[in-house]
């Protein structure tokens, strides 16, 4: 913003607005910039807690590099997020086209559905857990009541991951619904009557009208549901701790390791400087997307 | 949306059309119920295994109405696992770093509103990306240093990291909102920027505080991995100590339901409060939809 701000009282004082900021930014110092800072600084040493830290330069991330547990972990953490953010685009998407519609209950109907976003994570993670349980879980008695072989659900080497990307798409769909409805409603009405009248039907009013309008939006679901996806811990620590082995190890997981298991401050900090520069990375990407991307 | 178009006047096709469009509601109504019902079923299961005994919970096929209903799970997380030490810590930590994030997020709105500092709601983004461990890491080294480690003050401080920027992120929309006029007839009756703030801005902005707080409450009640790492055994919040009882009884199902609920369960009645604004609560920072 440049400083060309609109004549009168209170662009005229914008610097003693800046005052009440200042206790915010004390906090924010402390708490949110301090740590940012003190991370990089200790991703440059190796330290365990209680031992003498020693200066090792660029050593830790040389070390990440060459760590095959570490690679195997940014690829569980895409693999993760891929599945956790497509899946949730699409089913927020059609759930959005149907409460776009009037029907009865629908108020209510639409709580009932954004309910499981607000829910404590671990909670949420408790139950699945119970549900995912080979012998006693109700999935496997709801597979076997539909006739389907039981699974072994987070057991299993090959399913724990789309598993808990289950248990994400359960969580964090109404929440690309809510985004989507939001841009549905500020959709403009005449470009759907002219097409009426030229009798394009229901899929292709959706296809070359609904889709690039709401497109904006999607994408502003995808940025969150990203940004989110790659940082998702709590129901994989809960449900699977990373595991069977280190099948589902995300970068969050293997994280968490380091720093709160082994103590290994300096290459827990090395990590994080590396995933924060991936979600950076993958969240300005997107953002690009929407700036330079033509709908129509 | 059919009335528009004329009705055609031969009877059988207009029959046929009638079904059709009944046909078509009922295949609405249908998937309706099919996105609606895993939200529902999924709580609905919860309460369930909370209300059953043991043997009923670990039975197979799977019991689903409790019969009768048992409260003991309940009885026994609250007596046997401490569930309303738990509960007190979480309100006292999430409470805490709520009160907090107000008092010096409420006036960084206003001033981030009325300077025009937009720039500053990028540190709130950026704050957003930042995985939960880095903040973790550095703070947990820190209070090892004081011998924070294991209170509830140590926790307290964390927790500002969720609560503080979500406050500044809705306030700072909020007042953007307010129209200056007020302020300036303030300004120009003699009133210091202090008085206009706080005698015609605040007053005004009481709906965007009640959503404020809420939300940064929320965000603080269900956040887990701060309280499982700087956490002794009497400071745990309620999410930590829920997932305790699932590694030290493994497979007592009932009383892990049971707290699954007990943590839930408040988070689920605050959401109805501010259900239109959850939206801008948990997309913060990021672009505005």
């Amino acid at each position: 913003m440049a400083a060309t701000a609109r004549p009168g009282f209170i662009a005229r004082r914008h610097r003693s607005y800046y005052f009440f900021a200042l206790p915010a930014l004390v906090v924010v110092g402390l708490v949110i910039i301090f740590p940012w800072l003190f991370t990089v600084w200790m991703s440059a040493f190796d330290w365990k807690i209680g031992s003498v830290a020693h200066y090792v330069g660029l050593d830790n991330y040389v070390g990440l590099i060459r760590n095959q547990r570490f690679i195997e972990s940014i690829v569980h953490t895409f693999y993760f997020t891929l599945l956790a953010v497509v899946v949730p685009l699409v089913l927020g998407l059609i759930a959005a086209l149907i409460f776009h519609r009037e029907f009865p209950f629908r108020g209510l109907l639409r709580g009932v559905f954004t309910m499981p976003m607000m829910a404590t994570p671990v909670a949420v993670a408790l139950v699945w857990t119970m549900m995912f349980h080979p012998q006693q879980g109700v999935l496997n008695y709801l597979l076997s009541v539909v006739g389907l072989p039981p699974s072994l659900w987070v057991y299993s080497p090959t399913w724990v991951i789309p598993s808990l990307v289950l248990v994400e798409i359960w969580h964090w769909t109404p929440l690309v619904m809510l985004i989507v409805l939001g841009g549905l409603a500020a959709l403009p009405t005449e470009p759907y009557e002219s097409a009426r009248m030229d009798g394009a039907s229901e899929w292709q009013l959706f296809r070359y009208i609904t889709l690039p309008l709401v497109a904006p939006f999607l994408v502003v679901a995808a940025v969150i549901r990203t940004i989110d996806a790659l940082k998702a811990f709590d129901t994989i620590y809960v449900i699977s701790q990373g595991g069977p082995g280190t099948a589902s190890e995300t970068i969050n997981l293997y994280l968490y390791l380091q720093a709160f298991a082994f103590y290994n401050v300096g290459k827990a900090s090395a990590v994080v400087v590396v995933f924060f520069a991936m979600i950076l990375a993958l969240a300005l990407l997107l953002l690009y997307v929407r700036e330079r991307a033509k709908w129509t | 949306m059919d009335l528009t178009a004329p009705a055609p006047l031969r009877p059988a096709p207009a029959i046929a059309a009638r079904w059709r469009r009944r046909l078509r509601s009922l295949g609405f109504a249908l998937s309706v119920v099919v996105i609606v019902s895993p939200a529902i079923l999924v709580f609905l299961w919860m309460l369930s295994l909370s209300l059953k005994n043991e043997i009923d919970n670990l039975a197979y096929p799977p019991v689903f109405i409790p019969s009768p209903p048992t409260l003991n799970n309940f009885v026994q997380v609250f007596t046997e696992n401490s569930m309303g030490l738990y509960f007190w810590n979480s309100i006292v930590v999430s409470g805490g770093a709520t009160l907090i994030a107000l008092a010096v997020g409420i006036p960084a709105g206003y001033g981030i509103a009325r300077a025009q500092a937009h720039r500053l709601i990028v540190l709130i983004l950026i704050a957003r990306m930042t995985p939960a461990l880095s903040y973790l890491i550095p703070l947990f080294t820190v209070f090892q240093f004081l011998g924070l480690n294991n209170t509830l003050t140590a926790l307290v401080i964390t927790h500002l990291v969720i609560t503080v920027p979500i406050v500044v992120y809705i306030m700072a929309g909020h007042f953007e909102t307010l129209p200056r006029e007020l302020e300036e007839a303030a300004l120009i009756d003699g009133g210091s920027v202090w008085t206009s703030f706080r005698y015609v801005a605040l007053p005004l902005a009481r709906p965007g505080i009640v959503v404020g707080t809420i939300l940064a409450f929320i965000f603080s009640w269900n956040n887990f991995v701060f309280g499982a790492v700087l956490a002794g055994r009497a400071t745990r919040t309620l999410p930590a100590a829920v997932y305790n009882v699932l590694t030290f009884e493994q497979l007592a199902w009932g009383p892990l339901a049971a707290a699954a609920l007990v943590v839930t369960v408040p988070v689920l009645l605050l959401t109805i409060a501010i259900q239109k604004e959850i939206v801008a609560g948990l997309t913060h920072g990021g672009v505005k939809a």
